[in-house]
């Protein structure tokens, strides 16, 4: 009896979008190799029976080599053979390595259904693959499909039931293996002479150190120009426009009907400045909260995830670990930390959890550290801008400046100090693939659903909770343990102890609150990097629990406590 | 015929596998992935001051640090 269904195949075939495609389940997929780095479950109605399928991260082989790899490889090890069946994802593009593992999982007596993806890519390289043929040689069904756009999934789903067991009568050696696949391929693969296409030229261009370098630069600026300039626009255009010419006029309705002052007052529209209402200062859960959130940090999220999706779907980001493999080498990392990295951008969560596909337990503490504390998540930048941006650019360049010394200064120190080696980068350059705008709309859609669920309840419980606080003087005892050292290391006053304190419930607010304190641009400049530096926000704080276990948590904190006070006292020493 | 290292190979160069230098893991790991004795390859580029080396196997386009890329004997074609 069947109960389950596996996607299995090599990273970057599209395991995750034909496993959309089945469940209707929304999930992340990108064009570079593990981007799937857990397992993901949904269902699949056959005839009258209700299948789990479980997308899995992509293996190049049944023996592991990244931590990601290892939990796939387990499971499969582990699974039932006779309840379960194998949806063998290959890309039709890249049909000889696909096989590999495919040839492994019928030698082990699975049961197997290949699913050829990327049929329409292979047309267009030129590359032409005799299906009925190859499922003859192989033994199991073939199905041609291209799941970006839906074509042969329903085929798929109506071949499942055959898949069954083949009678093996041995198991190859990997060298007997490859000569196996060698004869298939030759006998159903035909390619066709075409000239190299310009795809093709700028795939190898980009691999070149000098022009590989060109590009990435010019690609890496365009993406900060196109983030600030949609996240600038939409916040001029349509949010700001929102709140001040319609939501305010309600807002002020309001702050008359509950008389100025008072407990609900103060909790719902917070403090009046200068008699009125004032988005940034007056910290109301119905004020400063919400305007802290859509007008000031969800415009940078879409510009951003945005910018990412299109970055992730072309098959950039590889091309870019492979510039940044030697640098990243002097901090005990190889180029492919750099994917961790770039997602910590957006938030922290998935960055840390990307970590898993590095290979040593050694380079993910490093990177899952460095991550949580010089990677600022893009709510945080937000509100950088936002708050720092108005006494000038020299001021919100100085805090990625601080940042960036740090990360390099921590990852030497880290890496001189922590035993073991850092592994050499091996992976795989994915072709640039141009996938159809409504992908890229759909990705953007799952991950800006996915911060307001996240964000949006943390924000406006954490905004009552200090408001309830403040009203009722429950900080004081508080802010005054801790006045003395704020003021005395970083030379703040003791009311930035309370933002410091939001700052493990979320970033963006806690910044948010330092506005209302009227700081000198020095206080403001400290805070803000301490914020950055310091605890990462509570969401980071258990993921990374979860990744480093206690022990590798209470080292990644005392690391951080360190650094932040260290740079707090040396930033307040030297700055004018 | 003359052996030498990825490193060593010219870009463009097409050349055969001879010799994987290396333990059991390092080994098995490019076998997975289509590089094994025998097997044919094209160098693509390789990054100055110790840095990576791009290949073409097969299909496939795939980044080696300099370390390992060392450790992989070919002879030209």
């Amino acid at each position: 009896m069947i109960k389950r269904v596996y996607l299995v195949g090599n990273p970057n075939v599209g395991k995750s979008v034909v496993f959309s495609r089945l469940t209707g389940v929304e999930v992340i997929a990108s064009n570079y190799p593990g981007t799937t780095v857990e397992f993901t479950k949904g269902y699949l109605n056959l005839e009258a029976q209700k299948l789990e399928v479980i997308d899995l991260p992509g293996i190049y082989s049944l023996e592991p080599t990244s931590k990601a790899e290892e939990v796939a490889v387990k499971l499969l090890n582990e699974l039932p053979k006779d309840e379960s069946i194998i949806i063998n994802i290959l890309d039709a593009t890249n049909l000889e390595r696909n096989l590999f593992l495919t040839l492994q999982l019928i030698e082990e007596g699975f049961c197997v259904v290949i699913c050829l993806n990327m049929c329409d890519d292979a047309k267009h390289r030129g590359i032409d693959i005799d299906i009925k043929k190859l499922e003859a040689l192989l033994g199991v069904p073939v199905i041609s499909t291209c799941a970006v756009t839906g074509l042969g999934i329903k085929t798929l789903i109506e071949r499942l039931k055959e898949a069954k067991p083949l009678a093996l009568s041995e198991k190859l050696t990997h060298q007997k293996r490859w000569q196996k696949i060698g004869e298939i391929v030759e006998s159903v693969q035909h390619l066709s002479h075409r000239h190299h296409t310009l795809r093709e030229t700028l795939e190898d261009l980009s691999v070149r150190p000098l022009s590989g370098f060109f590009i990435s630069s010019i690609i890496i600026y365009l993406s900060f120009k196109l983030v600030r300039f949609l996240g600038e626009g939409l916040i001029g255009k349509v949010f700001d426009p929102f709140f001040f010419k319609i939501y305010k006029v309600f807002l002020v309705n309001l702050s008359s009907a509950l008389g100025q002052r008072g407990f609900l007052h103060h909790i719902l529209i917070g403090e009046l400045i200068k008699g009125e209402i004032d988005f940034r200062e007056s910290l109301g859960l119905l004020t400063t909260a919400p305007y802290v959130e859509f007008a000031m940090v969800l415009p940078y999220v879409l510009a951003f995830y945005l910018v990412l999706g299109i970055l992730e779907d072309i098959g950039f980001l590889p091309r870019f670990a492979l510039l940044l493999d030697n640098l990243l080498h002097r901090l005990g990392l190889h180029g492919y930390a750099i994917i961790p990295v770039l997602l910590g951008f957006g938030c922290n969560v998935p960055g840390i959890l990307a970590t898993r596909i590095l290979e040593s337990k050694r380079e993910r503490f490093i990177t899952s550290t460095l991550i949580s504390i010089g990677i600022p998540c893009v709510a945080l930048q937000a509100m950088i801008f936002g708050v720092l941006g108005r006494f000038g650019g020299f001021y919100v360049s100085g805090v990625y400046l601080v940042l960036f010394s740090l990360w390099l200064i921590l990852g030497l120190i880290l890496n001189a100090f922590l035993k073991g080696y850092s592994p050499e980068l091996l992976i795989e350059i994915p072709p640039y693939r141009f996938p159809p705008l409504s992908v890229i709309l759909k990705k953007l859609y799952i991950r800006i659903k996915g911060f307001l669920f996240e964000a949006l309840p943390v924000v406006f419980l954490g905004v009552l909770f200090v408001n309830i606080l403040l009203y009722f003087g429950g900080f004081d005892f508080f802010t005054g343990l801790f006045s003395g050292l704020v003021k005395g290391l970083f030379g703040l006053p003791k009311e930035a102890v309370i933002a410091l304190a939001v700052g493990f419930l979320r970033k963006d607010v806690a910044v948010g609150m330092l506005v209302p304190l009227n700081l000198t641009v020095k206080q403001l400049f400290i805070s803000v990097c301490l914020l950055a530096i310091s605890f990462p926000c509570i969401a980071t704080f258990i993921v990374l629990w979860k990744e480093l276990g206690f022990k590798g948590v209470l080292k990644a904190t005392l690391i951080m406590l360190l650094v932040a006070i260290v740079t707090g006292v040396l930033l307040n020493l030297s700055l004018p | 015929m003359k052996r030498l290292s990825l490193v060593d190979l010219k870009e463009k160069q097409r050349a055969k596998v001879v010799e994987i230098l290396g333990g059991v893991g390092l080994k098995q790991r490019l076998l997975s992935l289509g590089i094994y004795p025998g097997r044919e390859l094209t160098k693509i580029s390789g990054f100055a001051l110790r840095g990576p080396v791009t290949i073409k196997v097969g299909r496939t386009t795939l980044a080696l640090g300099y370390g390992m890329a060392q450790k992989i004997l070919v002879e030209i074609i």
